[in-house]
């Protein structure tokens, strides 16, 4: 790694976890708190689907599993009593496993078959919320406890949130450290062997399974980390709101996923993150214009899609084209 | 002469038709054999039947005595039948060198969580990679075009690009399907010159299928002739020329016009 890098990487921790908090105490704005957790978990949902763009499949359906990975965790903790943290690794496993079961047979479909059953799959996963007695239908789960202490051996590595003065800022550190692991999990598969291999599955999936690459097993490996990460960015997020419903990930949300990729950039790990960060908070902050709000935010879209069809980081692309 | 290739009576039929019939031959350990035959012959589908890429109706394709038939496209690949093909299939956008990089998985020792978490053996695996793509790029003298995206490159390149990719598996059995197709006489010289070095240098058995008569004339040691699915004759270039059936087969086609 070169200077610049660890120089940017730097700056860039720097400005999460210390540059924010420090503007939103001084511009009073501390609703944005709320706004940026939940761009950075939603983020890690993103980065899921960005994961089975890279294999070469559209993913309308990461609601599915935010919303399934919310129920499981939110279900271990008021009715096991589990913490928090026993429940998140566990909702991402749960999503994880059902990727593979829904994955194996989906999978085999390209191109738009593959993206019409991953959007009807978040409709299942709605429906099936609100038929099963577990998830109390469209009721949902209310009251949910704030995540408890995290200690290892005896030394406390997160205190609990319901003693902390300001939980605000203790979710959006959370939710923030939460995404920085994900996207570096993201960029160490992206740029392993795991990752080249899923390249050539994008480009030519003959191609791959003839120089000796298993195409079904790494679709469906690929497929399985994209859900674990919705598994654990929906776990995250009711642990916030302390509430889920059947229409707490819908149809929207799992086709926001997908913008937020395609937006940021399909060629650029990083995409999802400012995708994310930009149609969030683009959403938030034309908010003033009331009703002409979705019109706007439409119409600003569609520009920027026609400017820039191949995600916003690709101005960093131009840039270096042209010294 | 050890067979290391068998293709015992396969037969393929699609509902009605049968595109294959009951196809015996065997190739030889270090042997170039052309598969010919009129357009419609059934060539293309013996290539895949033998690649795994079609399953056979009847009959079995083995190597050195195992079967390979009706197994995973993959499975063939790792077991050494590797195939390139007819349209210029490669990764699009890659780099030349990406390209024969990422097609060195099959001699990967790490698995993929090694490589996920860059342990000593992935470590090694990415550098010998590195080397053997390197030597590959010598090999076929593609060293000018390198890092150059492949989608950017002209018929001939592409064209040397998938035989690259199919070397870099290792193969002990490359299969080209129509390795001189769009050529002129100057790059068909060329290719023959090099999938010639292919088998003696690298020792790798080809099993090839074509349409240009002269360099199919010029590359093998021995020809198998298939007509509507059904092979007609078999031999040497020279017996082949002379053989009955394949002329009247050819006769009035341009393929006879200009071979023989």
């Amino acid at each position: 790694m070169n200077k610049q890098k660890i120089a940017a990487i730097a700056a860039f921790f720097l400005a999460i976890y210390i540059g924010v908090p420090w503007a939103i105490a001084a511009s009073g704005r501390t609703d944005f708190y709320y706004t940026l957790t939940s761009v950075a978990l939603l983020s890690i949902a993103s980065a899921g689907v960005w994961l089975t763009f890279y294999i070469g499949r559209i993913n309308i359906g990461q609601g599915a599993y935010a919303l399934a990975g919310g129920y499981v965790s939110a279900i271990l903790m008021t009715q096991y009593g589990l913490s928090f943290w026993t429940t998140l690794p566990v909702a991402g496993v749960f999503c994880a496993v059902l990727a593979v079961l829904i994955g194996l047979p989906i999978l085999r479909l390209r191109g738009v078959y593959f993206a019409m059953v991953t959007l009807v799959l978040t409709e299942v996963m709605r429906l099936t919320a609100l038929a099963l007695p577990v998830t109390q239908g469209a009721k949902g789960i209310t009251s949910i406890p704030l995540p408890g202490e995290l200690s290892l051996f005896g030394i406390t590595l997160i205190p609990d949130f319901a003693t902390l003065e300001n939980p605000k800022i203790g979710f959006y550190w959370m939710a923030v450290t939460f995404m920085v692991i994900a996207y570096a999990v993201l960029w160490r598969i992206v740029n392993s062997r795991l990752g080249h291999l899923c390249r050539s599955l994008q480009q030519n999936e003959e191609l791959a399974s003839s120089i000796g690459v298993n195409t079904a097993y790494l679709r469906v490996i690929a497929y399985s980390i994209s859900s674990f990460l919705g598994g654990i960015a929906g776990a995250s997020f009711i642990a916030i709101s302390q509430s889920i419903y059947p229409s707490s990930f819908q149809v929207t949300d799992s086709v926001n996923f997908m913008l937020n990729c395609f937006l940021g950039g399909l060629g650029y790990v990083f995409g999802p993150m400012l995708g994310t960060l930009m149609l969030y908070f683009g959403w938030d902050l034309l908010f003033t214009t009331g009703e002409y709000q979705l019109l706007i935010y439409a119409s600003l879209l569609i520009a920027l899609m026609l400017a820039l069809p191949n995600g916003v980081l690709s101005l960093l692309d131009k840039k270096k084209a042209q010294p | 002469m050890t067979t290391i290739l068998e293709v015992n009576h396969v037969t393929k039929r699609f509902g009605g038709l049968t595109a294959v019939n009951d196809v015996s031959f065997v190739v030889n350990q270090g042997e170039i054999l052309s598969v010919i035959g009129p357009n419609g012959a059934g060539k293309s589908t013996l290539f895949k039947l033998i690649s795994s890429f079609l399953s056979t109706s009847s009959g079995d394709v083995r190597l050195a005595g195992e079967r390979i038939n009706n197994l995973a496209p993959h499975i063939v690949a790792r077991k050494g039948v590797v195939r390139t093909f007819q349209e210029t299939t490669i990764f699009r956008s890659m780099t030349v060198r990406e390209n024969i990089i990422v097609s060195h998985h099959l001699r990967s020792r790490a698995s993929l969580w090694g490589f996920f978490l860059g342990s000593k053996v992935a470590k090694a695996d990415e550098h010998s990679f590195g080397q053997s793509a390197d030597n590959i790029i010598d090999f076929l003298g593609l060293q000018a075009i390198r890092n150059e995206l492949a989608s950017t490159l002209p018929q001939g390149h592409l064209r040397a690009l998938g035989m690259a990719i199919g070397l870099a598996t290792d193969p002990k059995v490359l299969l080209l399907d129509e390795p001189f197709a769009g050529m002129n006489h100057d790059e068909t010289m060329h290719m023959v010159d090099l999938v010639r070095r292919l088998r003696d240098e690298r020792g790798v058995t080809v099993l090839l299928v074509e349409h240009d008569m002269p360099a199919v004339m010029k590359i093998s040691d021995r020809i198998v002739v298939l007509n509507f699915g059904e092979k007609i004759a078999e031999g040497t270039p020279l017996e082949i020329q002379n053989n009955e059936r394949v002329i009247e087969a050819y006769l009035g086609s341009e393929d006879a016009a200009i071979g023989m």
